[in-house]
């Protein structure tokens, strides 16, 4: 479920070597990806991986120790006030004042952000009807339920109708039917701006995002399309079983197989390059040599199995 | 900027329950004085005939007034002041003001404007008093407008303070407790000092003492300096402080 993303080629930010410690951990550690126009990156890692870190510095609130961020065009340290003005951020926490309304805390933050009176009013109604939030301008923020105060969060970060929006975890805490209902409508943004989202849930980045970046101890170890992410699935192997089988070096011989695993039972695994398809030749040894195939299954890793692969740095996932 | 983020502080106070109380029982509590001092101003009327450059009612019945609603005031300023940046900070909402287009100085000023605005409103409810006073007696007013000059610069003074500390925790308790007990450092650090060079700087650094010529009606630019000079640095501070938590994380 890809998003028809409109792509202008125009970059809404550029990171750079970007990095920074907490204490004796390195939390972000020379991180350097761009953002462009109608793309929805995905920030995948488990908990502590720097996610947070890099999007809080995104968003102005943590200082980087080195490195640069491009938000629009302005240099976020030197020009940091047309810089935050071209973002929307969500932090993890949607940052509400408890005892303030709906709208008390929507025309708060759209003042805040420079618009008069008359632009708050304007800019609030249409975030309200885009949020769902028409019916709960009255109600105090303590008092609205988790999925709703999310909601104000990310209509709070539209108000000023910024190009970038920084959202972190933006389905946490949410129950299913209100997940998607955020997903949809994160989709719907992402046409016209460029979306950083981090979360922790795979399906969550294959039902949203365009773009994909996993984090692991303050370090991107992947990057690229979501496809991408999806080829490296399906370049994973083939099982096969055999009445008959050769010996491993034989089959290990055959063209564009990497590696062999005996699973015994006459069954093996056959590891093949990315994108290589070595069915055919391997039906074509098999009937030649003799073999008697009786399975001939392709197996896929699965992307959870490409992430735990990718963050933990195991060399098979099995 | 500054006003919207005023407003909003502002806003926040008149709707919260604390503040109300604290502005009732400080009200209470000086009307009682009030009273009292009313009183004895009756009876010692007839001795005060007596004398030729008797002193008004000015000096004994606002004047002392004043110097209670100091104290007051040193009661009254943690306690409203301890929410303005730690509770924000507790809350994670310091993120929104962070990550808005927004100076870190426009941000100091506008809480402290907001809390300075209920801070004067309370001066001037403790102003109401003396006022009545003119029902049946001739005031000074020179001495009346030093008197609350006085009050208002000890309560910019008090609010700075009370600013910076509560920028230094999230714990609003720990920031009134820390306040209060930084406020009356300043008010009896002149306490116990005799003579010489070291006892007059402590008694320059006396918060109430730079009140005292004002409540005669004496304006100095030496007392409403140190005032202000006291302010400026403690917003300097929480500036540097709101600068230094981007850095800290």
């Amino acid at each position: 479920m890809l998003v028809e993303s409109v792509m202008t080629g125009e970059t809404l930010v550029a990171v750079e070597r970007l990095s920074r410690r907490h204490g004796q951990t390195q939390a972000v550690d020379a991180v350097s990806f761009t953002l462009e126009r109608g793309q929805i990156l995905g920030f995948l890692g488990l908990n502590g991986a720097g996610k947070s870190t890099t999007m809080r510095m995104l968003a102005g609130v943590l200082a980087p120790d080195a490195g640069r961020i491009l938000i629009d065009g302005a240099d976020l340290l030197d020009q940091p006030r047309r810089a935050k003005q071209a973002i929307g951020y969500l932090p993890e926490q949607p940052p509400l004042y408890r005892e303030s309304t709906v709208d008390e805390q929507l025309c708060y933050s759209a003042r805040l952000h420079g618009l008069d009176r008359a632009a708050s009013h304007r800019a609030m109604a249409q975030v309200k009807a885009r949020c769902g939030l028409a019916n709960v301008g009255q109600r105090l923020t303590g008092n609205l339920s988790k999925g709703y105060r999310q909601r104000v969060g990310i209509a709070q970060a539209l108000l000023h109708d910024p190009p970038v929006l920084i959202l972190d975890e933006p389905t946490a805490g949410l129950d299913p039917v209100q997940a998607r209902e955020i997903r949809a409508l994160i989709r719907e943004l992402g046409r016209e701006r460029g979306v950083i989202l981090s979360t922790h849930l795979l399906p969550e980045v294959q039902a949203t995002c365009s773009h994909v970046q996993i984090m692991q101890s303050g370090r991107l170890v992947f990057a690229g399309a979501l496809a991408e992410l999806q080829q490296r699935r399906q370049s994973a192997c083939l099982r096969i079983g055999l009445n008959a089988p050769p010996p491993v070096v034989e089959l290990a011989r055959l063209p564009t197989i990497t590696r062999v695993e005996n699973l015994g039972g006459g069954q093996f695994r056959l590891h093949h390059a990315a994108g290589a398809a070595p069915a055919r030749a391997l039906l074509d040894q098999a009937h030649v040599g003799g073999w008697d195939l009786w399975e001939l299954t392709p197996e896929r890793a699965s992307l959870e199995q490409i992430f735990v692969e990718l963050t933990l740095g195991w060399e098979t996932a099995e | 900027m500054i006003r919207v983020i005023a407003a909003r502080e502002l806003r926040g106070l008149f709707l919260s329950p604390l503040a109300w109380t604290l502005l009732a029982v400080t009200e209470a509590l000086l009307a009682w004085i009030f009273l009292i001092l009313v009183n004895d101003f009756q009876n010692a009327r007839g001795r005060l005939a007596a004398l030729e450059h008797a002193p008004g009612v000015t000096d004994l019945v606002v004047a002392p007034l004043f110097r209670v609603a100091a104290w007051a005031l040193l009661l009254l300023a943690p306690l409203l002041t301890m929410r303005l940046f730690s509770e924000e900070q507790r809350t994670g909402t310091l993120d929104l003001l962070l990550s808005a287009p927004v100076r870190a100085s426009q941000i100091v000023l506008g809480k402290y404007l907001g809390v300075l605005t209920f801070l004067l409103s309370a001066v001037a409810l403790m102003a109401l008093m003396p006022l009545t006073l003119m029902a049946g007696a001739t005031l000074d007013g020179g001495k009346l407008l030093a008197g609350l000059l006085g009050l208002s610069l000890l309560a910019a003074s008090c609010a700075a303070a009370g600013l910076y500390l509560s920028s230094l925790t999230a714990q609003p308790i720990v920031a009134a407790t820390a306040t209060f007990g930084l406020l009356l450092a300043f008010w009896i650090v002149d306490v116990g000092a005799g003579r010489g060079t070291a006892s007059e700087l402590f008694g320059y650094l006396s918060l109430p003492r730079h009140n005292d010529a004002l409540l005669l009606g004496l304006v100095r630019s030496e007392d409403v300096a140190y005032y202000l000079l006291f302010s400026v640095a403690f917003l300097g501070l929480t500036i540097r402080r709101l600068d230094n938590l981007r850095l800290r994380g």
